[in-house]
């Protein structure tokens, strides 16, 4: 009997599971705890993609190849997006065994005007399309936006330091994301329970002295369990009822998935991450099996259908945007593996089907799967991860052993690399600061090298023909200083206006009432000053400046040591700037909704248009070229291969980037091993010493130089090649040539 | 001492001139952290300088001429090493390259020495065998398995393609046969040079009678990636713009060594 025309039979959804805490109060960890089976062996149960699969993944292949010729396929400009706003919609109604769509029709993009309508009119018109007016009308008329609210408190410095790309990428003409709702909530209680709770939660604070945050918080969660109604309402468009829990793994991954929904709905966040769910769907599906009921190929079906769904998540943005990050990327993060507090590894079979989906619809850069490794992971499933990774280049790895102990076990990755306790935790996504930028203002006394524009008031230059190491550092010392103090005072306009005007209302209510706010700040261009510092303390390093005594261009003699072949004398460099930026920021007098300040080492792959806007720096580089990606080395100076490389990474504390530390690897098949076996047992030892040595992330790609050139030139045979950049994966046709080549251009380490 | 090695040891051959004696110093020209096709597992790979072979298709000639090199001491080794060596334990070990590693046997077989006794690593030696001659036998007990490098089985062809005779490499195969010592045989298809039947034919009968030291044969496809090399030395590459061996012809070679019982990669 297909698993189509099963019959439902009404049953009690918890039959069968185990603990009670969880029973009475919203805690998906405790149920997890008390009923996962950990899976120890290899991925040869695993089951093939059946013709069903096939054939929705191909009706899906007409319209993805269209859209990839016209950049958008559609977009529904005729009225703002909500959880409700659209009609059901399908792929293939009849054969589709999990159901639901952003709009009424698949790769047909929402707007989303609460962001801002300026990136929604750029984008519709850069794609040829046209806003319905009264849209228009609405969002200048009468209802102000997120982005509105910023530019009305933003001060002249903030804007000229946004306009220089000293600090870059902020979220503030567009959504923040990096929110994780707690999706498996629906799927466990249902949205009446979980809107009981968030009741209970509501009235519990009545009686306080209504301040500002008081008012605020219960205004929240009014809007939160309205949006738990309208949750339910869109649900009941396409024919389910979720006020209740889900009974059978079918309802678990569809409750679930319709949860995730109504956020894409909602929200065009710059990151709309999944969370950590294939470990708490496996109860339900192995609940199932053992019952009789469900097949693997059933499973894997299930979970095949799901991922469709996901890789076609789809959002409207504007040409600079995708410039900016690459592609078109959404960052539905699913984190995968780890090991709990009790020390038992929370690998199930449904982490393997996971990813196994990238062997049966093909690699894909969406869902983002993430593998939280640890050492303590078990043998069979390290060396799956392995060869996946070998063969598809769409996996990215994160030490579980540093953020257990930070973050407990039921954390998942938000975006690339921001780990938050699911449902328990959210961030203030920062974007980033341009640490190489900040280098030449302190040589440039604020004035910036490109424009000649005092980007930094109050500070001098430094007027001697040879950079003195301790000059240097004693001016960019207070360079930073001034940098940090900017930096948080926008991040503190963008949250707080985010909040007001775009606020996550379904996402926020499959959170805690009280949660753990993080202000993710973030550095880019760590190689590049940390280089450019060891040639002024290592070599002598000669400035030239312009007719106006602009420092512009510089000259090294002698050699330096370079970050990234595991030498101290330069890796140290590296880790004090990391370590004290991360001090300037945490000594900034104020942080919206007393939000815990972090930040990472990430550029995702805004790397390319940071060192578009960052003239000559001393360590050689050249303007306009390329920053390294994240924590990279800077490309070719890694001359002692990869694990010195990955040495020198792992080097960069955690503790002074608890929003992560990036790096990402490359690497040619014939490299790695002769044999598919041996490239997975020696990429997997490299994991374990990376993680061992305490290095964060990772990502690996493995692939020809060859294979890249010729999917330029023929990006129609190519349509699925994935490659992994800076936190995620991207399709690599759809990068820009720009982007292209500089993934082309990043060391091979392909032994010469 | 091993009786047996003892009477059937040949006589130690005077160092021939270019090499370095110093077992105090040595040249390097590069070291790679992160091989997996230099011997089993993942490799720390030292890339010595200097070799007196001036084989046309070499993709290191930087790695010619020894005073090119890095000088370094025998601590300035192990330090390069020691950050990995617990990795490497469990993961793979260190292959000295090159160049030509024999370039250096004093200085190498103290490297070797020291990576055994004092970090417990696997330890390999990549070489064409030329001056193996150069070293007694205890100078192999540190070393667990020999890339051996043999680029022809004519030996007027071999001296045409590396200007230096075939002979005691063969030599140095007995040797690594009567020490029983492990070994992988590496062979270099280049089109034109050494794709020939009868050639990779009489080179496969040979390893064959080498018996079970031999674990595995490596037929390595020729690639172009050296070219910029000969170019930033200024000098006239030979296999400028020559072709890379098909698919079907690096099947074809390992299929021949196959035939006979090997194992090919």
């Amino acid at each position: 009997m297909g698993i189509l025309s099963q019959t439902i039979v009404p049953a009690d959804a918890w039959a069968g599971f185990k603990g009670d805490k969880w029973r009475d109060a919203v805690d998906v960890r405790d149920f997890i705890q008390n009923n996962y089976k950990p899976y120890e062996a290899d991925g040869a149960f695993l089951a093939g993609p059946t013709p069903r699969t096939l054939k929705v993944w191909e009706t899906l292949g007409v319209l993805l190849a269209e859209e990839r010729k016209k950049g958008v396929l559609d977009v529904s400009a005729d009225r703002a997006s909500t959880i409700t706003a659209h009609d059901a919609g399908y792929i293939a109604k009849d054969i589709e065994l999990i159901v639901g769509l952003q709009t009424d029709a698949p790769l047909k993009r929402a707007i989303m005007p609460n962001g801002g309508l300026r990136m929604v009119e750029n984008g519709l018109e850069a794609f040829g399309f046209e806003l319905d007016p009264s849209v228009h009308e609405i969002w200048t008329k009468y209802r102000k936006s997120h982005n509105q609210g910023i530019f009305d408190v933003y001060s002249p410095e903030i804007l000229a330091a946004r306009k220089s790309g000293v600090i870059t990428g902020l979220p503030d003409a567009y959504g923040r994301g990096r929110i994780i709702g707690d999706y498996r909530r629906v799927a466990l209680y249902g949205t009446d329970a979980l809107r009981a709770f968030r009741l209970k939660d509501f009235r519990a604070i009545e009686n306080e002295v209504f301040n500002d945050d008081v008012m605020r918080l219960r205004e929240e969660m009014s809007e939160q369990y309205r949006a738990l109604d309208e949750l339910k309402e869109m649900a009941a468009k396409y024919g389910y009822d979720i006020s209740k829990p889900a009974t059978n793994a079918r309802e678990a991954i569809q409750w679930t998935y319709f949860a995730y929904l109504a956020a894409v709905k909602e929200q065009n966040g710059a990151a709309m991450s999944l969370g950590r769910v294939s470990t708490f769907l496996d109860i339900y599906i192995q609940r199932d099996i053992d019952a009789g009921v469900l097949t693997e190929e059933q499973a894997q079906e299930l979970i095949d259908d799901m991922i469709i769904k996901l890789r076609i998540v789809r959002f409207l943005r504007t040409p600079e945007y995708d410039q900016l990050f690459s592609g078109d990327p959404t960052w539905v993060t699913e984190s995968i593996g780890g090991v709990g507090e009790d020390g038992r590894p929370l690998v199930t079979k449904s982490s393997f089907r996971f990813l196994h989906t990238l062997y049966n619809l093909g690699p894909a850069p969406e869902p983002n799967l993430t593998v939280l490794w640890s050492t303590k992971l078990p043998e069979g499933f390290k060396n799956f991860c392995a060869k996946v990774s070998a063969d598809t280049s769409a996996i990215q790895y994160e030490n579980d052993d540093l953020m257990r102990p930070k973050w407990g076990d039921d954390y998942g990755i938000a975006c690339c690399v921001s780990a938050m306790r699911i449902g328990k935790q959210m961030q203030f996504f920062g974007a980033r600061s341009n640490l190489a930028k900040a280098l030449l203002y302190a040589i440039n006394g604020g004035v910036d090298e490109k424009s000649g524009a005092v980007v930094a008031k109050g500070f001098e230059p430094i007027t001697a023909d040879v950079l003195d190491y301790d000059e240097v550092m004693a001016k960019f010392d207070k360079m930073m200083d001034w940098l940090a103090k900017t930096y948080v005072k926008a991040l503190n306009t963008v949250h707080y206006m985010h909040d007001k005007y775009a606020y996550e209302r379904i996402e926020m209510a499959l959170h805690d009432r009280d949660i753990l706010r993080t202000m993710a700040c973030g550095i880019a261009g760590l190689s590049v000053a940390a280089d450019s510092l060891s040639a002024i303390k290592h070599a002598k390093v000669k400035v030239i400046r312009n007719e106006a005594g602009l420092a512009v261009d510089y000259k090294i003699e002698g050699t330096y040591p370079a970050y990234g072949n595991n030498d101290d004398s330069v890796d140290s460099i590296a880790v004090w700037l990391t370590e004290t930026f991360m001090k300037k920021i945490a000594a900034q007098p104020y942080f919206y909704r007393n939000s815990m300040p972090t930040q990472s080492v990430l550029t995702i792959t805004s790397n390319v248009v940071y060192g578009k806007k960052t003239g000559n720096t001393p360590d050689g580089r050249r303007a306009g070229e390329p920053f390294a990606p994240g924590a990279n080395p800077m490309n070719g100076r890694d001359t002692k291969g990869f694990v010195a490389a990955g040495a020198s990474v792992a080097k960069i504390p955690y503790d002074a980037a608890l929003d992560g530390i990036s790096w990402t690897a490359s690497a040619t098949p014939d490299s790695l091993g002769r044999t598919g076996e041996e490239r997975a047992k020696n990429l997997a030892n490299c994991l374990d010493a990376y993680t061992a040595a305490g290095g964060f992330h990772v990502n690996v790609n493995v692939f020809n130089r060859d294979t890249l050139v010729h999917a330029m030139e023929h990006p129609e045979l190519y349509p699925q090649l994935t490659v992994r950049v800076s936190g995620y994966a991207v399709n690599f046709v759809k990068l820009t040539r720009e982007q292209q080549l500089d993934v082309i251009s990043r060391t091979f380490h392909s032994k010469m | 001492m091993d009786i047996l090695r003892a009477i059937t040891r040949p006589p130690k051959a005077h160092a021939p001139a270019g090499t370095h004696s110093s077992t105090d110093f040595g040249y390097l020209h590069s070291v790679e952290s992160g091989a997996a096709v230099d011997g089993p597992g993942m490799r720390f790979v030292f890339f010595m300088a200097g070799c007196l072979f001036r084989c046309v298709y070499c993709h290191n000639p930087d790695t010619w001429k020894l005073h090119n090199g890095r000088k370094i001491t025998l601590d300035d080794a192990l330090a390069e090493v020691k950050p990995y060596a617990g990795f490497l334990r469990m993961a793979g070990g260190v292959t000295i390259s090159g160049g030509e590693p024999l370039m250096q046997a004093p200085f190498v077989g103290e490297m070797f020495k020291h990576f055994k006794s004092e970090l417990g690593l696997h330890t390999a030696l990549d070489t064409q065998g030329y001056l193996h001659a150069s070293v007694d036998d205890e100078w192999f007990d540190n070393v667990d398995l020999v890339l051996l490098d043999i680029k022809h089985s004519d030996p007027e062809v071999y001296q045409r393609l590396t200007a230096q005779p075939l002979q005691p490499t063969l030599d140095f195969a007995h040797r690594l046969q009567r020490l029983q010592k492990k070994m992988w045989l590496r062979y270099v298809l280049v089109p034109g040079w050494t794709d020939g039947h009868d050639d990779i034919a009489r080179l496969a009968d040979f390893v064959a009678n080498l018996g079970s030291i031999v674990e595995r044969v490596e037929v390595l496809p020729f690639h172009q990636m050296g070219t910029q090399k000969w170019a930033q030395l200024g000098m006239d590459y030979p296999l400028a713009g020559a072709p890379t061996p098909t698919p079907e012809s690096t099947a074809e070679a390992r299929s021949i060594f196959a035939e006979r019982g090997l194992t090919v990669f």
